[in-house]
């Protein structure tokens, strides 16, 4: 597979690695904040490869994860309403709620379907005239633009029976809270691939200049992993903090204009909870009141619910770096991929699924 | 969930493409695409979306760097925002 397979090349990345062992000197701490890079650093047993010294922790980088357990009931309260779809990726289907899932509503009759993308869920509301679709938008800034596009193309159509539940969160929120807080020390971020394709390197910048914390905006083969963390840890032990692209076939210091600005015509910034976060201050999206008719909040009033999270589940400070998945007393024993606690054994990107998964080839 | 995959355009129909991986082709939309995409081009497709077309000499440029052994010495110039 072309733009694949060379950054697999098995020679590349042990100079890569000898690389590593010989620059790094001292203790450091690398976070990746992205869901895609935590598969990629444990299909690859990447923790294994590099001295002991290096400690590679998960930050809040799976959408479906961070995802508050109130917007999950919200969503399973959504599909009990009559004469609704609900189109949905399919991560979100078997993530717990308070006191069930979509996976458990739809074996009790909801109409849930998985959809590939918006455009799916915009399709089912065109076959479906009599029936109303609600799209549940979960994701960062790479899914946001996509969204907006249908939400765009569904108003220009005059489809009135489609609508998107938006719970899309927005990075820099996070990140900034993740190096405010004194709780966890992180020395270099392997920054997410393609929310920078569409954001940029403006966020790193800051994060570089003000907190003195270097980032590398990072691909998702061995190759790139392995590039990156070496890039990292030789510019800390140089004392520098510095923004480095090494994902150069897919991100530009400027990211993605014309996505940005699709998605600042259809949503705004709001407030917005997050799961181990709680609420952080304009770090999610919603629909702005031009496209009312496509927002499902506006439409369907759900009252506020009383939701709580499963006692014992530590997901909330895995996903701030604070813990990792071998910390949690329910890991592995009543926490499993096939019966799920938390969410970050629900995703195939949650650090709990990825440990679970990949731990005989990683850690111990 | 930000999982992306490069394909290569196989077809064009406005803003809806063909596009073809490892022998699966499937539709994907063009409309937030911020450059001009021809048949033939390598796009990175998220949620049946092209985000971005693949910029070949960039892509080769990383494997260059890999072969230069003073890579780690400059791994930053050209690659700074502004």
């Amino acid at each position: 597979m072309k733009y694949v397979d060379e950054y697999r090349n098995r020679e590349i990345a042990e100079r890569l690695i000898k690389r590593i062992w010989e620059t790094c000197h001292r203790r450091v701490t690398l976070m990746e904040v992205c869901g895609t890079h935590t598969v990629a650093i444990h299909r690859n047993g990447i923790p294994g490869l590099l001295p002991e010294q290096i400690t590679l922790i998960s930050g809040p980088g799976c959408p479906v994860c961070v995802t508050a357990i109130s917007d999950i009931d919200c969503s399973i309260a959504l599909s009990e309403k009559e004469g609704v779809i609900i189109a949905t990726f399919g991560d979100l289907l078997r993530v717990p709620g308070s006191e069930t899932s979509l996976l458990k509503q739809r074996s009790l009759g909801a109409d849930i379907r998985i959809v590939y993308s918006a455009y799916d869920a915009f399709s089912l509301a065109q076959q479906h005239p009599d029936r109303q679709v609600v799209f549940l938008g979960v994701g960062f800034e790479t899914t946001a633009p996509t969204v907006a596009a249908v939400i765009r193309r569904a108003r220009e159509a005059g489809l009135n029976n489609f609508s998107v539940l938006s719970m899309h969160k927005v990075l820099p929120p996070a990140l900034l809270a993740l190096v405010t807080s004194p709780q966890v020390k992180i020395d270099g971020f392997i920054c997410p691939g393609h929310v920078s394709t569409i954001i940029g390197t403006g966020l790193y910048q800051k994060v570089a200049e003000e907190f003195h914390i270097p980032c590398v905006v990072t691909g998702f083969e061995p190759v790139d992993v392995l590039q990156a963390i070496a890039l990292l840890v030789e510019q800390i032990e140089r004392g520098e903090a510095r923004v480095a692209i090494q994902y150069r076939r897919a991100v530009s210091p400027e990211g993605n204009l014309k996505a940005r600005s699709m998605m600042e015509e259809v949503f705004e910034p709001c407030d917005s909870n997050w799961r181990g976060f709680g609420v952080l201050p304009q770090s999610g999206l919603k629909l702005k009141a031009d496209y009312a008719q496509c927002d499902a909040e506006r439409i369907y009033d759900i009252p506020p619910l009383k939701s709580q999270e499963p006692p014992g589940c530590i997901c909330g400070d895995i996903l701030r770096g604070i813990k990792r998945p071998p910390d949690c007393s329910l890991f592995k024993k009543l926490c499993t991929p096939d019966n799920p606690v938390g969410a970050c054994m629900v995703s195939s990107e949650g650090t709990c699924a990825a440990y679970y998964q990949f731990s005989g080839v990683n850690i111990a | 969930m930000c999982l992306g995959i490069p394909m290569q355009i196989q077809e064009i129909n406005e803003n809806v493409a063909t596009a073809a991986v490892s022998g699966t082709s499937r539709k994907i939309y063009l409309d937030i695409l911020d450059e001009d995409a021809k048949v033939g081009d390598y796009v990175i497709v998220h949620a049946g979306f092209a985000i971005h077309k693949i910029d070949e000499e960039e892509a080769k440029e990383t494997l260059r760097l890999f072969e230069d052994a003073g890579m780690f010495d400059h791994p930053q110039e050209g690659d700074e925002s502004p």
